[in-house]
């Protein structure tokens, strides 16, 4: 679990965030540990997605601080002023942060081996022959050893997945983000997509995961956050957030999905 | 569990007839029969003078400058449209806008007349060059050394191509799903990296058809250059028959040409779609040589785009 005291690979400081006039993030606050596993729930339009987005810093946050792994995204503190980072910077920090789409974004032009090997080769700079085995091991481990060469048009949604999570993990991240992984998924597929991830929680991983899965939430999370209106509402084990939440708001929420 | 051996036996109903479709056909037939041996028996045509003049060392030096013209003039027009279309959806307000002023302006001139002024600049500007303002240090050379006919025309060509390209790059970039860039940003890809890697060999699929279409339109706009003296094909059948006054003959040398050199940028074009078309298809379509074998074994012509066939996999949403 969680060790005590280590820098928290993720911090937020009253985050906030808006489109036009539309605020969508008012004031988060929470923290990650290192080998933490967070689950974001909360209805639609809560503001999961964009606080995760955020983080690698899709988008910019228009107040408040984050942290990941105890440097700030997107800027650099000089004195009391922050200084836009330079491009190179962001891509280098994005780089060390694994991103998993709801709706996979695989590369279409390239194989699920070619996906993998796309950023380690042309990011990192790896040699050819030393991605592609790490490509190799990565794809088995996410049990698709036999769709190496294998286009994503051919693969199903849940395989499709796999080859996304292979793709982040090759990267070697230090955090992990999942923005809803098994939303686009036939029910019948999303199990082998949690169990990958499952076992990457066990693994030492961090994560932060925005799902509607509480199965997975209650197994695999060891933090259970429930947003609404671009607030944290609840947070807590997710034992105890499921089993008795404490506000009105999470309680109707969770009448209707579980 | 049914039993799968019970499989009953396959279909075999007598074929519909279609005689509307033979009708259609010996109408389609005869119309063009007549049209075509209209043309070809006309009495006063003089066939034996358009094979004569067909191989002729002038018209295949036209067909030759015709091709440099064409492959020229479209490696500046797809090179700079890149370029251009790149520098419309760049962020920098001024980089987007002087390419925003490039294309009105490339677009809004007839090619004839800009092909004109890169022939006659001579008379406005003698020489250019580089050098230290206020000073005699630098390299100047005379507009007409730098710019004989030739280059005018491809100048001509080139640049006003290029303003059509970008648009049509333009266009299959944008058509690449938003989600594309963000996975490939997330991966700490840098923005010109993700372009060449991710967005582009996707945008080709959309890129190639309409480049193809620009391709061949240059190949015959290309006789526009007898405006810069240049002597190309048309250009050089027309000189000829000005000369034997066998206007016909010479008009049907240099179609033939066209239509040949035609006729092989088409089939280029073809190969070139189907190797974008990787991963986007779950079988590539077929060749032309494979449609016909097709067509003589079975029967029946394939579509030219396979119907996605249930390859055995639960295909997954594709959203």
């Amino acid at each position: 679990m969680a060790a005590i005291n280590a820098t928290p690979m993720l911090r937020a400081q009253a985050v906030h965030k808006s489109y036009g006039r539309l605020e969508v993030l008012r004031g988060i606050d929470l923290e990650v540990a290192p080998r933490e596993v967070m689950c974001l729930i909360g209805p639609s339009g809560s503001g999961k997605s964009t606080f995760l987005r955020c983080i690698n810093h899709l988008e910019k946050i228009d107040a408040g601080r984050l942290f990941v792994d105890g440097e700030l995204v997107g800027y650099q503190q000089r004195g009391e002023k922050l200084h836009e980072l330079r491009d190179t910077d962001v891509c280098h920090k994005r780089s060390e942060i694994g991103m998993v789409f709801q709706r996979f974004n695989l590369f279409p032009h390239m194989t699920a081996l070619e996906n993998v090997i796309e950023a380690p080769l042309h990011v990192k700079g790896e040699r050819a022959a030393v991605a592609t085995v790490r490509g190799r091991k990565l794809l088995e481990r996410v049990g698709l050893a036999d769709k190496v060469d294998v286009y994503p048009n051919q693969l199903s949604g849940g395989q499709q997945q796999r080859v996304a999570i292979a793709r982040a993990l090759a990267m070697e991240p230090k955090l992990m983000l999942f923005d809803e992984p098994t939303s686009a998924l036939d029910p019948e597929l999303v199990g082998e997509v949690l169990d990958v991830m499952r076992d990457l929680a066990h693994s030492g991983m961090t994560m932060v995961v925005v799902t509607h899965e509480m199965s997975f939430a209650r197994e695999a999370g060891d933090t259970l956050v429930f947003m609404d209106g671009g607030v944290i509402v609840e947070v807590g084990t997710p034992r105890d957030v499921l089993a008795n939440p404490q506000h009105e708001r999470t309680k109707s929420f969770l009448a209707h999905v579980l | 569990m049914p039993d799968l051996s019970a499989r009953p036996e396959a279909i075999k109903a007598v074929p519909l007839r279609h005689p509307g479709r033979w009708v259609a056909a010996v109408v389609v037939l005869a119309i063009t029969a007549e049209v075509v041996g209209t043309i070809v028996t006309a009495p006063g045509l003089q066939w034996d003078v358009v094979t004569h003049y067909l191989f002729q060392g002038y018209i295949l030096g036209g067909v030759v400058l015709t091709l440099e013209l064409t492959v020229i003039s479209m490696v500046i027009g797809v090179g700079l449209g890149v370029l251009l279309a790149i520098m419309r959806l760049s962020p920098n307000p001024v980089v987007s806008s002087v390419s925003w002023f490039y294309i009105w302006f490339f677009r809004g001139t007839p090619v004839l007349v800009q092909i004109f002024f890169w022939f006659n600049l001579n008379s406005v500007i003698q020489f250019v060059g580089v050098g230290v303002p206020f000073t005699n240090i630098g390299w100047h050379v005379g507009t007409n050394t730098l710019i004989p006919n030739v280059v005018a025309a491809i100048l001509g060509l080139g640049l006003n191509e290029a303003a059509y390209m970008a648009e049509i790059i333009r266009a299959g970039i944008i058509s690449v799903d938003h989600g594309q860039t963000e996975a490939a940003q997330a991966l700490g890809m840098r923005r010109l990296l993700v372009m060449r890697r991710i967005v582009l060999p996707q945008a080709m699929r959309v890129i190639i058809p309409p480049t193809g279409n620009e391709t061949i339109s240059m190949l015959k706009t290309t006789s526009l250059a007898f405006i810069a003296t240049v002597t190309e094909l048309f250009t050089r059948s027309e000189q000829i028959a000005s000369a034997n006054f066998k206007i016909i003959e010479l008009l049907f040398v240099a179609s033939i040409w066209y239509v040949f050199m035609t006729s092989i940028l088409t089939f280029g074009q073809f190969y070139i779609e189907r190797h974008y078309a990787r991963g986007s298809q779950r079988e590539l379509p077929p060749t032309p040589l494979q449609r016909f074998r097709r067509i003589l074994f079975q029967g029946h012509a394939p579509p030219p785009w396979p119907v996605a066939a249930d390859p055995g996999v639960s295909p997954g949403r594709h959203t």
